[in-house]
Formats: C-alpha cells, sequence, structure tokens
C-alpha cells in the first residue's frame, strides 16, 4: 500500500511541529474511528468464531447425545486424521482444485488475449464472459447437472457420446461435469485478472521483436508469460484458494455421492447434517490450516513476485 | 486483402467461441423451463413446443403456499441490506485509508486481505451454535452479518482503489472556501467518489446473491432461506415427479435480472473486480 504517501499532498511536517502532533493525534484518532465498525465486523464472524471452532474442537459436544460433553483433548484432530475418508477427501479436493485452476488458466489465457487483442467484437466479449460470473454457482451446477443427466439432458444426444452414459454414477465421470460447471462459473474472473496483467506490457516490445522476426509464438512464451508472471501468480493464489473451498456445485451435482465428496461437504456433514460439533470443528480447523498452508506457500514461494503483480499499486 | 480477411475469420471463429461458451448453459435453462412437463425429458436443446406452465406454479398459492416467493424475498432483501451495510461501512474505512496517515493502515489491508482468503466453512459450526444460543438462527440477520464480514473486504479493496484516483485537492479548495471537513467530504467527495461505490455496491450485492453455504447451514425454513437454497431443497408435485422444470424457472427468474445488469453495467464490473483483486 505504498501509494498512500501521495494520497495525502500536504504533509504535516509543513506545519509548525506544535500543531502537527495534535493534528496528527486527531488525524489518527478520525482514521480510527472510521475504520473500526467494518474492522469489527471483519473480525466478528472470523477472528471470533475460528477461536470458539478451536475451543469446540478439542471438546466431544455432539448435540444428538448432549449428555456425553466433555474435554477430549485431540481426540478429535486424531479421529479425524486417521480417518479414510478425511484423505479420501483431501484427494478429491485437490484434485478438482489442480484440474479446475490448471484449465481455467489457459482457457481464461485465451479468452483474455481475444479481448485484449481482437480487431472487433472486444466489447461483446467482454459483455459475454461476465454472464457466467453474475449467474448463481447453485443455478449454475443446476444447468449443468440438467444438461449431463441422463433422463433430462441434451448431452448424451450429442454425437460420440453413448446415450446411455450415466455422468452421476461413476467417480470421475460425475468429477468431469463437476470441473466443468466450475470452470464455465470462474474462467471469467481469471481472464480479467489476466488481462489486467496483459494491458500494462508496454506494446513497443512486440513491434520491436516482429521486426527481429518473432514469430507469435515466440512472442507470447518470450514476452507475453514471462511480463505477466506476476499477474499470473496473483490469479492463481486467488483462484486456487477458492478452488479448494468448493462446495456448491458438488452439493447440487452429488452431494458427495460416488466419492465426490470435498472437505467442504465433509465439515457441512459434520456439523449440520450430524450436528457433531465437537469433530466438525476439528474439520473446520484444519481446512482453515490447509487455506493458511496454500497462501504461506504462495507467498513463500512468489512473495515478490506477487508484490509487482499489482498494476497500479 | 487476403491476409486481413483471413484475420477477420479468425477473430470471428474465436469470438463465437467465447459467445458459445458463455451462453449455452444459459440458454439451455431457458429452453428447459419452457418446456411442457411431459416433454421436459425429451433430451431437445430447443423445446419442440412453448409453455409457461413451470413458471405458473413457480408462483401458484401466493406468498404462503409457492415455494418460490418468500425465498426471492428474502434473497433481495438480504442481499440489499447487505449491500447498504457494507457499503456504509467500508466506504468510512476506505476513506481513512486512501486518504489518512494513520498506525495499522497496513494491518487493516492485511487482514482484510486473509478474511478475502478465509474458508468460510471454518466459521459455519461456530456461527450455527452461537446463533443459535443469540437468536439470530433463521432470522435475515443471522445471514445478513456473515455476508457482510465477507464482502468487506472485496468492498474496501475497491473503494480505496477508487479513492485514490479522485482529485483531493479539490476537498482542500473546498476548506479553502470555508466548507467544514464533513461538508467537503459530503459535497464534494461523495458526488466524486458515486461511481466507484455503485461499483464496489454491485460486487457485493451478487456476493450476497450468490451464497449458499450460509444459507443452507444458518436457516431451517422460509424465514430467512435464500433462493439458492430454497432451490437445492425444491420437490417435485409428487415424489415421484423431478422438480427440474420448476428449478430451471426459478432459475432464470433470478439469473436474467441479474444478466441484464451486469450487462448494462460491465465496464464498471471490470474495473471493480481487477482493481478488487489485484491492486493492493
Amino acid at each position: 500500500m505504498e501509494a498512500s504517501a501521495p494520497a495525502n499532498p500536504n504533509p504535516p511536517a509543513a506545519a509548525p511541529s506544535g500543531t502537527t502532533s495534535r493534528r496528527t493525534r486527531s488525524e489518527h484518532k478520525l482514521a480510527w474511528m472510521l475504520c473500526a465498525p467494518a474492522v469489527l465486523a471483519m473480525l466478528a464472524v472470523t477472528a471470533y468464531p475460528i477461536g470458539y471452532a478451536i475451543v469446540l474442537s478439542v471438546q466431544q459436544i455432539d448435540l444428538r447425545f448432549p449428555d456425553e460433553s466433555g474435554f477430549v483433548g485431540l481426540d478429535n484432530y486424531s479421529a479425524v486424521l486417521t480417518s479414510s475418508l478425511w484423505w479420501e477427501d483431501i484427494f478429491n479436493t485437490v484434485f478438482v482444485m489442480l484440474t479446475t485452476v490448471a484449465i481455467e488458466l489457459v482457457l481464461g489465457m485465451a479468452i483474455a488475449l481475444v479481448m485484449y487483442k481482437a480487431i472487433f467484437g472486444r466489447g461483446v466479449v467482454r459483455t459475454s464472459v461476465l454472464i457466467p460470473y453474475g449467474i448463481i454457482t447453485v443455478v449454475a451446477a443446476f444447468a449443468w447437472q440438467f444438461a449431463f443427466a441422463p433422463d433430462t439432458g441434451f448431452v448424451n444426444h450429442l454425437p460420440l457420446i453413448a446415450d446411455d452414459m450415466d455422468w452421476f454414477g461413476g467417480r470421475f465421470s460425475s468429477f468431469a461435469v463437476i470441473i466443468m460447471a466450475e470452470v464455465w462459473k470462474t474462467t471469467p474472473f481469471m481472464a480479467l485478472l489476466l488481462l489486467a496483467g496483459l494491458v500494462t506490457i508496454d506494446s513497443g516490445l512486440y513491434e520491436a521483436a516482429k521486426v527481429d522476426g518473432a514469430s507469435a509464438w515466440q512472442r507470447f512464451t518470450r514476452i507475453t508469460l514471462p511480463l505477466m508472471k506476476p499477474a499470473i501468480l496473483v490469479a492463481l493464489l486467488f483462484r486456487t484458494l477458492d478452488a479448494f473451498r468448493v462446495f456448491d456445485t458438488i452439493f447440487v451435482m452429488t452431494r458427495g455421492a460416488q466419492d465426490t465428496e470435498s472437505v467442504s461437504i465433509l465439515g457441512y456433514n459434520q456439523l449440520i447434517s450430524r450436528l457433531n460439533l465437537g469433530l466438525g470443528s476439528a474439520v473446520s480447523v484444519l481446512i482453515f490450516l490447509c487455506v493458511f498452508l496454500i497462501a504461506f506457500l504462495f507467498v513463500k514461494g512468489f512473495g515478490t513476485r506477487l508484490d509487482e503483480g499489482r498494476p497500479g499499486g | 486483402m487476403g491476409r486481413e480477411s483471413s484475420d477477420y475469420a479468425k477473430w470471428s471463429i474465436a469470438i463465437v467461441l467465447v459467445l458459445v461458451f458463455a451462453l449455452i448453459p444459459v440458454v439451455w435453462l431457458i429452453s428447459l423451463s419452457l418446456k411442457p412437463p411431459e416433454a421436459i425429458t425429451d433430451g431437445r436443446f430447443i423445446p419442440s413446443e412453448i409453455s409457461f406452465d413451470n413458471y405458473k406454479s413457480l408462483f401458484e398459492g401466493g406468498i404462503s403456499d409457492s415455494p418460490f416467493i418468500k425465498p426471492l424475498i428474502n434473497s433481495i432483501g438480504i442481499a440489499l441490506i447487505t449491500t447498504v451495510i457494507a457499503i456504509t461501512l467500508a466506504s468510512f474505512a476506505a476513506y481513512a485509508i486512501a486518504r489518512l496517515e494513520f498506525p495499522g493502515k497496513r494491518l487493516i489491508l492485511a487482514g482484510a486481505l486473509a478474511i478475502a482468503m478465509f474458508p468460510p466453512i471454518s466459521t459455519v459450526g461456530p456461527l450455527f451454535d452461537m446463533w443459535r444460543a443469540l437468536g439470530l438462527y433463521d432470522t435475515w440477520p443471522g445471514l445478513i452479518i456473515p455476508y457482510l464480514t465477507f464482502s468487506l473486504p472485496l468492498a474496501i479493496y475497491v473503494l480505496v482503489a477508487f479513492f485514490r484516483e479522485i482529485p483531493w485537492d479539490l476537498e482542500q479548495a473546498a476548506q479553502v472556501d470555508g466548507a467544514t471537513p464533513s461538508q467537503a467530504f459530503r459535497k464534494v467527495i461523495l458526488p466524486l467518489a458515486a461511481p466507484g461505490v455503485f461499483t464496489a455496491a454491485i460486487l457485493v450485492f451478487i456476493f450476497a446473491w450468490n451464497d449458499f453455504l450460509f444459507a443452507i447451514s444458518l436457516t431451517s425454513s422460509d424465514a430467512s432461506r435464500t433462493v439458492p437454497a430454497a432451490l437445492a431443497f425444491f420437490t417435485g408435485e409428487s415424489s415421484f415427479t423431478q422438480p427440474t422444470g420448476s428449478i430451471a424457472a426459478a432459475a432464470v427468474v433470478v439469473t436474467v435480472p441479474i444478466i441484464i445488469f451486469v450487462l448494462f453495467f460491465q465496464r464498471r464490473i471490470v474495473a471493480g473486480l481487477t482493481a478488487g483483486a489485484v491492486k493492493g
């Protein structure tokens, strides 16, 4: 947030020192009063509940059996970490996350290039890619589910696809539809972030490379990709963390059947369906740690480059 | 000439591909919602015969019996109230961050970024327990509060990015002319900030409108269940009929207005999304 310096064109240092400190102090007070409501609202539903989740996670609390409550230490965690279901769900979540984000990166880059370079119709493209962004995730999931369902769908009537293909009857065919719906819904966001990185590249570089005889592919791999690295990393970070939380699409399409459960679905099932707050909270805390770990790896691995990835910031 | 027309063809194909990619599910939902119940399983992409029965059944029975009207009211009300409160709080904070020097500024921005990455599922259990104790379970405020929390970071980042572009000298000029700081803010800065505020409002509204996890976890009845949650619990007219047609019609009703809105304000949304996510 280095741009804060020019935001104040009249540095207090210009005034006599006595009034400066009073002015500075009242400015600090005003700033904190302005920020306090937003900060409180943000902490109310994050810091306090995550603390409460940690407290719940070391107790046996099952709302169906309230008499058996009590402190159990790390038993809930060892129960989760030794269950094959947790590791299977981690696999599912990471599998969906990696495939979705990888497809989106390629597709998003292609769409960003179309939006950036098309010699006509850029407005149309930009407008139409926002449609998936505006649609409720649950609605998009239903649309794709109905499209692939053997009874209502049109997909099985397409050439090259078996008429009786039961997409939601198997694990990886279910994943294929889930991933497709996720990609459709979130690629626009990726494309727009990549476009923001594309427009910062000096077009003179392309002209120079063209004069030197570089092919379009060479220009893309030698100029576009390296210069876009920061923007790509920021887009990847946001989308990876978002994809790790995948819930809506899987809930609508399979509810976790055919071994397609994600960790968020597991948490929901424990907490809300089975009312097992102790075990469910352990799952919640572990998911939180996973997200923290992913963010940490990104920042650790690409920290400085992430910093560069803020055009105009 | 030859090269130019081949370029033209190339870009036409690319644009058509993007259009097909974006539009297919929407056209499919509309077509499904217009099929008469007996044709819902015919598997045709374009309906052979058009009927509005699915829409009629959505609104049948008025507010008390319709499975859709109350959730629709809940969705609109909750999203609008969230938007108004979030934008008010975020504007105060963003003004301070863009305009004032104070210790803790970086901490607030880093905290907001952390919350933008926070997994909502981690708060669902504690909130479920707390809301039942506080009487907030299955109420509008019970959903508005978490929506506020998770939309504030986006709103703050978008608003800070927009507020930084405002020519603040005008505010000082107004103060030199005798306006109080508060007058300078309301009469000079607010009108200049309006486009950014509007952009942030659209993004917050879409966020609240889209949520599903909190909506199914913290509600239990039509008292506060929003459309995404209600859709997941839709049932057919009998236990043997699939509610496919009703879901498709309801989906179209909640999708088309948003699409029109998004298309109309696409420039602002693009600016807001990239500012909110990339700047900072």
